[in-house]
């Protein structure tokens, strides 16, 4: 294990310490709040000669994309980061950084989609994003957010996998946070992540190859079952990768971080930062004796569906805390309730009192209070035997 | 005092209110301990009443939210004490602690607070002496350190030498220090 090094740094900070580490060749960006500091302190560091990165500052983050699916498909190793309405205006071209196996990195401080006009945090941005081929990783803490960068990294340029990969942490919650954040030497980053050697490169004119090229009804069907087994066969390299890297800095890096699943009763299954709030009122709980566990999978796609139902199977009842609405979906849940309920009857449990809570959204604060109110909600639901509303709110005025 | 401190701080945007929790959680980090540090966002404009909070703890935090009852409540501002209710949610044995001209007992009377303790300094003039400048918000960190023992004196003014050195002349350096040392020296309790 190598000694980490202690500074005080807001989760968004943290993330361009990482990209200054790992030094990529191209970071192509649009400034938006609240990554905005991302992009800046990479920029100074480009602009002080520190790393050695080109930095395209573009126009949109249509454009941004662009740069980075054009980058690295000429063979560069590529970062860059964004949020909300920058990663909607992203859309087209993340399904084709994704579909042209492009190991892009992009990190995402998650905030609010408009309408109505918001800055603040909830995953509506990141999780209209599930589906579009790429690899999603979240983070609870600064802390997290800039271990996962490096970790992303490895993962999006592994020969087996050639995936981008998107890093998120909550904006302003963690991002303009100020925290305690270790940081590894930057020889040992270097080592970490490699030197990255481009499988193919259209700038390799030795061994000339077509990126983008047209795929009609004779065989796009082919490739996207090829990207799809690709991304769900990718679990146990991301596992290797989590390994190393917990062995590397001493902080561990599970897929699904579970806290006092043996034995539990009750619990709740949550992403990022709320992951720790949840966390310490159920310390709390469990000193008075109430049997509560948390659940939080840190990586989302590919889906650690089996862990998830694993771990929560065993519940008298279980709470989903969901920071977006799918619209239009069943009484309006949340994503990763429709993901967990679909994994559950995919493993032949239906009978498992499962109820979703959305909250947070547009950065709504999310108290102790509310958290001990679900767990509340689940040991009535386990006494009564009846689950009840199956899509809550908490914190909403009604 | 329990495992962690939580603290929250009133001031005026721009008078550096955030940047003084940080550096409360900088100094704190350097003793070991773990901080959060986060502005509560509105609309951020010179002036306007701001809050923001930090966390102090032997061991890693976990909540990811505002701090309602807080632990230590500190106003940089004097004149906020007519327009904010700063003692909301300050916890029975609480710390108040105010940059003002005025005495303790003046304050309880002002503030209607009775319980708890209440640590006044007059900063700005500490600041306005030393400094030729009204920035009182860094000067609160000396008070904090008496006050509550989170933090140790001569550790803080170590860092605020380091963080200034190289920034600013030697002996706007050295002002600075003594204004820490000052106000460590006259703030007072009751």
């Amino acid at each position: 294990m190598v000694e980490s090094k202690f500074l005080p740094l807001d989760g968004a900070t943290a993330v361009s310490q990482a990209m200054r580490q790992i030094n990529p060749d191209v970071v192509a960006a649009y400034p938006i709040t609240p990554q905005t500091a991302v992009v800046q302190n990479f920029s100074q560091y480009v602009a002080d000669g520190i790393v050695n990165t080109e930095f395209i500052p573009v126009e949109s983050e249509h454009a941004a994309m662009s740069a980075c699916v054009g980058s690295s498909a000429a063979g560069a190793r590529v970062m860059t980061a964004t949020a909300a309405n920058g990663l909607a205006l992203m859309w087209e071209m993340l399904y084709i950084a994704a579909g042209m196996r492009l190991p892009i990195v992009l990190t995402v401080v998650n905030r609010a989609l408009s309408s109505p006009l918001n800055i603040h945090c909830d995953h509506s941005d990141a999780m209209g994003a599930r589906d579009s081929g790429w690899i999603q990783i979240y983070a609870e803490t600064g802390q997290e957010a800039y271990d996962n960068t490096l970790q992303a990294m490895r993962i999006a340029e592994h020969p087996d996998i050639l995936t981008p990969v998107m890093s998120c942490q909550d904006g302003f919650i963690t991002g303009h946070g100020v925290e305690r954040v270790g940081i590894l030497p930057d020889e040992v980053v270097k080592q970490f992540v490699g030197e990255y050697k481009p499988r193919y490169a259209l700038l390799n004119t030795d061994e000339p190859v077509t990126f983008g090229a047209w795929d009609f009804t004779d065989y796009y069907f082919e490739h996207k079952r090829q990207q799809s087994e690709v991304i769900n066969s990718a679990l146990p390299i991301i596992e290797d990768v989590f390994s190393e890297y917990t062995k590397l800095s001493g902080r561990p890096q599970p897929v699904l971080d579970t806290w006092e699943m043996d034995d539990a009763e009750y619990c709740i299954v949550v992403l990022s930062s709320t992951g720790g709030t949840s966390r310490a009122v159920a310390r709390g709980l469990r000193a008075q004796g109430v049997k509560v566990g948390i659940v939080k999978p840190r990586l989302y796609r590919p889906f650690p569906a089996k862990y998830i139902v694993e771990a929560i199977k065993g519940c008298k009842a279980v709470a989903v805390l969901d920071r977006a609405i799918s619209f239009g979906a069943p009484a309006g849940q949340g994503p990763l309730f429709t993901d967990i309920t679909a994994a559950l009857y995919n493993e032949g449990i239906t009978g498992l009192n499962i109820v979703d809570y959305i909250f947070g959204l547009g950065g709504r604060d999310i108290l102790p209070d509310q958290i001990t109110s679900v767990f509340t909600d689940l040991q009535q639901i386990a006494n009564e035997g009846q689950r009840g509303a199956m899509v809550r709110y908490l914190g909403l005025r009604e | 005092m329990s495992q962690m401190t939580e603290i929250r701080w009133h001031g005026r945007a721009g008078q550096g209110v955030v940047t003084a929790g940080e550096l409360l959680g900088e100094s704190a980090m350097h003793e070991g301990k773990y901080f959060q540090s986060f502005p509560e966002y509105g609309a951020e404009r010179m002036g306007a009443p701001i809050k923001s909070y930090t966390r102090l703890s032997d061991q890693p935090i976990e909540y990811h939210c505002p701090i309602l009852e807080p632990d230590v409540v500190i106003v940089v501002n004097p004149n906020l004490l007519s327009v904010v209710d700063v003692t909301e949610g300050l916890k029975p044995n609480g710390i108040l602690i105010v940059n003002t001209v005025e005495s303790p007992e003046k304050i309880r009377k002002q503030l209607k607070f009775t319980k708890g303790t209440v640590w006044c300094i007059d900063a700005s003039k500490v600041a306005m002496e030393e400094l030729k400048r009204d920035i009182p918000s860094t000067m609160m960190l000396s008070v904090i350190a008496k006050a509550t023992g989170m933090i140790n004196i001569k550790a803080t003014i170590e860092l605020t030498q380091e963080k200034l050195s190289g920034k600013l002349r030697p002996e706007v350096v050295e002002a600075n220090l003594r204004a820490l040392q000052r106000c460590y020296d006259e703030c007072v309790q009751g």
